[in-house]
């Protein structure tokens, strides 16, 4: 079929060869790219699987990509159990306040940092930006000895504490946040705000009436980025907390369902699922915001 | 309060005092500083502090009373296991980088070529591993490869290969950390390079197809030179957070088999924590700086550069 277009259209030929050229990398993209969905998303699905299984069909020795007696035996138990709940809570708690506490930091100190300046305020910009590059991993020692001796102080005791998460979570989203701030706020045009100014406005005022309203779009996309990493945050509740009721969700999981050496696999891939959902659901909903705050971190500036 | 009471008795000079308060509280600087105070606090108590205190804890005996100057690092540099930390860390971390920049590389142009109706889809489902927490779906992984019931191995034994001891063996568990390391992060990149293919101009790609460029000639001399930033800038961004990475290796292997798969930071985890000895921990996290300070540079480099652009 296809060499016989190509010898009898002598003038057409060319168009025809790219058109049928496109048609192939078309069908070849797709190929590929079912391959890498297939890679991308068979863990998950995995998890949902497993999450449907009875413990007996688990160490059973069938098709482990299928479920014969599909149950949610998984889900009710653990959505039933006090412990579970406890630990959604508290990282619903912590998620919450600190979405919160790092919104009412990081808008006012972009919009000081990108609209008026003071004495060394560029210099704070940039090292905003490097404090976002400090990870959690070289912190978590010194903040370890720092608590313990605030505790020898004042008698106050943050460790083993889930509300001691708060105070340290922002030092991984404030940065970031005020960052992509800072992006977005530069975008606005002067204008805008000089109006205000000249018009009688305040600079709190300007700041709530025009930037805040304006910049929405980079708002929505920090507070998506800030609920997500301190509901992913896992090295910080590992270190600071170790009761079980103080856990949060994903430190939770791990050390409660694993006991010793008995894994019970239905269960904790069913918690490591629902421990997804809430970024998986709001990231089905608003994946622009999600992908806008993403890329505008490393993008703008 | 105190303001209005001297008010009342000292009219006058209360007013000159007061107006002058208010004239350096209405500044513009001022209420600037004001609005980055929290700022400031936050990144002076919880993070500038905490790194310089960690240089002084590296510093000190294990029960943190003796001053031992160097005493940590000498140490470390006499045991084997540092040295293995190190191999892996730099190993783990470049390796994995370079896999997730091709393969996001890869996918970027795959979900370009799509037509604009469909991107949105793929570009949807190929994110996923990037919005579950990293340490949901690493348990995601430890099932799947499980010594006793890992269904890799299952799908392995029906074309009759024996079960592969997936974090048993020194060498599997580090492909496998590397593995789901990719897996994570490769959505990332991809996201990245989406975004600055789209930037491209479509007219360089038509100038060139009349000037006959192949498709290599095309992403050899538009496509690459045209993202080279943001290539430069992801690399740089991923390279900080693999070398820094803990949630992976903790849940995958927690460092075995025999610490062979230890990071910096999960080794760090075992003795500054679990073992109790908070300044040789402190000790070995500070040598993620140095590659830290690099990166930082080279991006700072970038972002200046580009601050002079504009």
């Amino acid at each position: 079929m296809t060499t016989v277009t190509l010898d009898k259209a002598g003038p057409s030929r060319k168009i025809g060869s790219m058109s049928r050229d496109r048609k192939w990398a078309m069908r070849w993209s797709y190929v590929f790219l079912t391959l890498f969905a297939v890679f991308f998303l068979f863990p998950p699905i995995y998890m949902f699987i497993t999450s449907l299984k009875t413990s007996a069909e688990i160490s059973a020795a069938t098709n482990p990509w299928w479920v014969y007696n599909p149950t949610l035996s998984n889900y009710i138990e653990l959505l039933t159990s006090n412990q579970f709940l406890t630990f959604f809570k508290n990282s619903a708690l912590v998620s919450i306040f600190v979405v919160t506490l790092t919104m009412l930091i990081s808008i006012p100190a972009a919009f000081a940092l990108a609209r008026m300046r003071f004495w060394g305020s560029t210099t704070l910009a940039t090292g905003v930006f490097l404090t976002y590059l400090i990870p959690d991993t070289l912190l978590f020692i010194p903040l370890f000895k720092m608590f313990a001796t605030f505790a020898q102080w004042t008698g106050i005791e943050l460790i083993n504490h889930w509300w001691v998460l708060i105070f340290v979570y922002p030092t991984l989203t404030v940065p970031f946040c005020t960052w992509i701030m800072i992006g977005y706020f530069a975008s606005i045009p002067k204008e805008l705000d000089e109006a205000a100014i000249v018009d009688g406005a305040s600079w709190l005022q300007t700041l709530l009436r025009i930037f805040v309203p304006v910049a929405l779009p980079g708002i929505i996309a920090a507070t998506i980025f800030a609920f997500t990493v301190s509901w992913a945050q896992f090295l910080y509740p590992l270190a600071f907390t170790s009761s079980v009721d103080q856990q949060v969700l994903p430190t939770g999981i791990i050390t409660t369902l694993i006991k010793g050496d008995v894994f019970n696999w239905g269960q904790i891939m069913t918690g490591a699922l629902l421990g997804a959902a809430p970024p998986l659901i709001i990231y089905a909903f608003l994946m622009d915001y999600y992908i806008s705050g993403l890329t505008a971190g490393a993008t703008k500036g | 309060m105190v303001d209005a009471a001297q008010s009342m008795t000292q009219p006058i000079r209360a007013r000159t005092t007061r107006s002058g308060l208010r004239k350096f509280l209405e500044r513009k600087s001022t209420i600037a500083f004001f609005m980055a105070l929290p700022l400031m606090l936050l990144i002076a108590i919880m993070v500038i502090y905490p790194a310089f205190y960690s240089l002084h804890l590296a510093t000190l005996n294990k029960s943190m009373q003796r001053f031992v100057g160097f005493g940590n690092f000498t140490f470390l540099f006499k045991r084997e296991t540092f040295w293995m930390v190190v191999q892996q860390s730099c190993f783990f971390a470049i390796t994995a980088v370079i896999f997730k920049a091709l393969i996001g590389f890869v996918v970027a142009h795959l979900v370009h070529n799509l037509p604009d109706k469909g991107q949105r889809k793929w570009r949807g489902m190929l994110l996923v591993p990037w919005v579950i927490p990293p340490a949901m779906s690493t348990l995601a992984w430890l099932w799947l490869f499980d010594p006793s019931y890992s269904a890799f191995n299952w799908i392995l034994a029906q074309v009759g290969i024996g079960p592969i001891p997936w974090t048993g063996d020194a060498s599997w568990a580090r492909f496998s950390v590397i593995l789901v390391n990719i897996w994570a992060g490769a959505p990332f990149f991809l996201i990245m390079y989406l975004a600055a293919l789209k930037s491209v101009p479509e007219q360089l790609y038509e100038a060139a197809a009349i000037d006959g460029a192949n498709w290599w000639q095309r992403i050899w001399y538009i496509t690459l030179p045209m993202m080279r930033n943001i290539i430069a800038i992801t690399t740089l961004f991923s390279l900080i957070v693999t070398f820094a990475n803990f949630d992976i290796v903790r849940i995958l292997t927690a460092g075995g088999p025999l610490d062979k798969t230890h990071l910096f930071a999960t080794w760090a985890f075992r003795i500054g924590i679990e073992g109790n000895d908070i300044p040789l921990g402190a000790s070995i996290s500070l040598f993620m700086v140095p590659i830290l300070a690099i990166a930082a540079v080279f991006i700072l480099r970038d972002i200046n550069k580009r601050g002079n652009e504009a």
